[in-house]
């Protein structure tokens, strides 16, 4: 019988199957940070329970780290707990653990991938809905809760039901100015923040397997922002350079044999996918999200939705919500909304790619004067590679502030937040209500078109700025 | 984990779709290391205004709704961020069981692991409850006959077997897997120590 991608690592990671069809599955890659960790460990500590195999689990902290000077440590009280408690459960049950001095820490998922630890084929899990990231590499990455993760600690399984299978076809080539960002936002825009629950995602078509492995990554970053907890594109050479030489990749024979077996994880020609749906890459405009879910985009030469147009009450009244929350006037061009912050970063755009389509725009240009901008690199490493090539200067010229790494506003769990009704053209993934700060209005875009807004002083065409 | 079987109150409604995490429990909340105390912050942002304050008209803030052990809300319930804050700070508050048309998945399977009850309906069934919550009246929600009782009507629902058995006995499932233990070290054998994969 013919089978998906996801059929076969499912299959391929059954340690036991009840008759109702729920799974014992096995978890070879786990990755855990300060926020969802430590009801875990307390449980374990609470039941005697150990964890069943700490080399399989990597800890990193992220979502709390300040991204200014460190050298005083973290200054909130509650944050600075939460670090430490994850250091010590890490050193209590013998976990391998990037600490915030570090070069390699990072955000969980840059830093996973850019270490090696991320692999095709592997099941990934992490107390983190942006685990879907990891995807990119051919792997089942999916977010858990933290009775998932205390159970993943003790037996390095999770009990689960299989998902449906959903394709989405890109083909074509992409216009000039515009990015994979865009390519998912529409993706979103089209299925809805519920389109793909209950489902696993493979992105396919010539489109995806054109992208850079981080271009990738943003993609599948953002597919539980479409309902699915995971998504999935089929590992290429692309995947086996990137992946060769980090410092957790198989090496000598074993890396050829990885290489063998990972040639051959890929969807059966007649698989069948209970949904599927495709989009044309020459029609994707840069596109930017007007309201309080990431479902609601428009093209950036599109217009602010006028709820009187809709006829379903409950869409009408969602819209009429969000437009209030906003500080929104109907049919308002995107390019006429003025903005107060960028920020370019998080774990959907912090990489070093991310960091580079970004200055290329800003190269010799300022900022709009009332706009204040920061850049938060996805990890050390990535920073010291945007240093190395001289990115930081370009941003720092322009008037961006260029920080530590760390999860920063995307959640704004640390001091980086946004005051009531400011708004921010963001790299990040989230435009939930309050997610960046109380009041705080978010638009994501793609690095580039935060560039071009940081420099208009308004939501702007990144195509404008293009040579 | 605290046991489901029935369940008595008068519910709450809340109108509004896609109600993602960080809506149910905002993130400087997320800094705690402990499981319990979230209750006081549940929609903290609809519910409290920006001096504390609790604003009135939020249907949580209202008597006798502010004791609701149901909640009746809209579609893609839980959407967003894998916090399990959600769930606790529900539970915390003292909801036990929630009914919408459908749920986020991560969000679904932590409700299972804290003792909660997702109910899944149609929206029609949902807009009579919903209706009929305006009353203020009990209704009962009974897990193992999967039936709601409200007034003189009985629906039922439906609830993957194994996700209801775990309810009804409290399971605990890092037990559950742990008996399959003999399992898990032949797989980790074949696996990763034999490298059978590659």
């Amino acid at each position: 019988m013919p089978h998906t991608l996801y059929d076969k690592i499912w299959n391929d990671h059954l340690v036991h199957e009840q008759d109702d069809g729920t799974a014992l599955l096995f978890v070879d890659r786990h990755l855990i940070h300060e926020v969802t960790s430590p009801q875990a460990f307390e449980g374990l500590r609470n039941s005697s329970r150990k964890v069943r195999h700490p080399s399989l689990t990597l800890a990193v902290a992220d979502h709390n780290v300040p991204t200014t000077d460190r050298s005083k440590g973290i200054s909130d009280q509650e944050s600075k707990i939460q670090v430490e408690t994850l250091e010590a459960n890490c050193k209590e049950f013998g976990i391998k653990l990037f600490g915030m001095g570090d070069k390699r820490q990072g955000i969980v998922h840059v830093t996973g991938p850019e270490q090696g630890f991320t692999q095709p084929g592997t099941v990934i899990v992490c107390g983190d809905s942006h685990t879907a990231t990891h995807g990119a590499f051919g792997s089942l990455a999916f977010g858990i809760g933290t009775s998932e993760v205390e159970h993943v600690l003790a037996t390095q399984t999770l009990v689960q039901k299989k998902a449906k299978n959903f394709r989405i076809n890109v083909n074509g080539k992409l216009p000039l100015g515009v990015t994979s960002k865009d390519v998912i936002l529409q993706i979103i825009g089209k299925i809805g923040t519920a389109g793909g629950t209950g489902c696993v995602i493979e992105y396919a078509g010539d489109l995806i397997s054109s992208l850079s492995v981080e271009q990738r990554m943003t993609i599948c970053n953002m597919t539980i922002e479409g309902g699915a907890r995971a998504g999935l594109i089929e590992p290429d050479e692309k995947i086996f350079n990137y992946l060769k030489g980090r410092p957790m990749s198989p090496k000598g024979e074993t890396w050829d044999k990885a290489v063998d077996v990972w040639s051959n994880l890929n969807s059966d020609d007649s698989a069948n996918f209970d949904k599927e749906v495709s989009l044309a890459a020459e029609e994707i405009i840069p596109m930017v999200t007007w309201g309080t879910s990431p479902q609601d985009v428009i093209t950036i030469e599109g217009k602010i939705p006028n709820p009187n147009t809709e006829k379903d009450l409950d869409k009408k009244s969602s819209i009429e919500r969000s437009l209030k929350y906003m500080g929104l006037r109907p049919d308002t061009l995107a390019k006429d909304i003025k903005i107060d912050k960028v920020f370019i970063g998080s774990c959907t755009n912090g990489r070093i790619e991310d960091l580079r389509e970004a200055a290329k725009i800003l190269k010799n240009k300022k900022k709009a004067p009332h706009v204040h901008a920061m850049v938060v690199p996805g990890s050390g490493l990535v920073k010291q590679q945007a240093e190395q090539e001289g990115l930081d200067k370009i941003f720092i010229d322009s008037g961006f502030e260029w920080r530590e790494p760390g999860c920063s506003m995307c959640l704004a769990m640390n001091a980086d937040k946004l005051k009531p009704e400011e708004r921010c053209a963001s790299t990040s993934n989230r435009n939930f209500e309050g997610r960046q700060g109380r009041g705080g209005r978010t638009h994501l875009v793609s690095p580039g078109m935060a560039a071009a807004a940081a420099i208009s002083g308004n939501l702007d065409d990144v195509r404008k700025y293009q040579n | 984990m605290q046991k489901f079987f029935f369940l008595k109150s008068i519910p709450s409604y809340l109108p509004i779709v896609n109600i993602d995490t960080d809506m149910i429990i905002p993130k400087q909340f997320l800094k705690t290391i402990k499981r319990t105390g979230l209750g006081k912050n549940l929609f903290f942002e609809l519910r409290y205004d920006d001096s504390g304050k609790e604003i009135p008209d939020f249907i949580l803030n209202k008597k006798p709704f502010n004791n609701s052990k149901i909640l009746i809300t809209g579609k893609n319930f839980g959407c967003g961020s894998s916090r399990e804050h959600a769930p606790w700070a529900l539970l915390d508050f003292g909801i036990t069981c929630i009914i919408s048309s459908s749920y986020a998945d991560i969000f679904y399977n932590n409700c299972f692991k804290n003792g909660i009850l997702p109910i899944v309906l149609n929206e029609e069934i949902i807009k009579e409850i919903s209706e009929y919550s305006k009353r203020k009246e009990e209704i009962s929600v009974n897990l193992s006959d999967q039936k709601i009782i409200y007034g003189n009507n009985e629906i039922s629902f439906d609830i993957d077997t194994f996700k209801k058995k775990c309810l009804l006995e409290g399971l605990d499932d890092i037990a559950l897997s742990l008996e399959k233990s003999d399992k898990i070290k032949f797989y980790f054998y074949l696996v990763m120590v034999l490298d059978l994969r590659l």
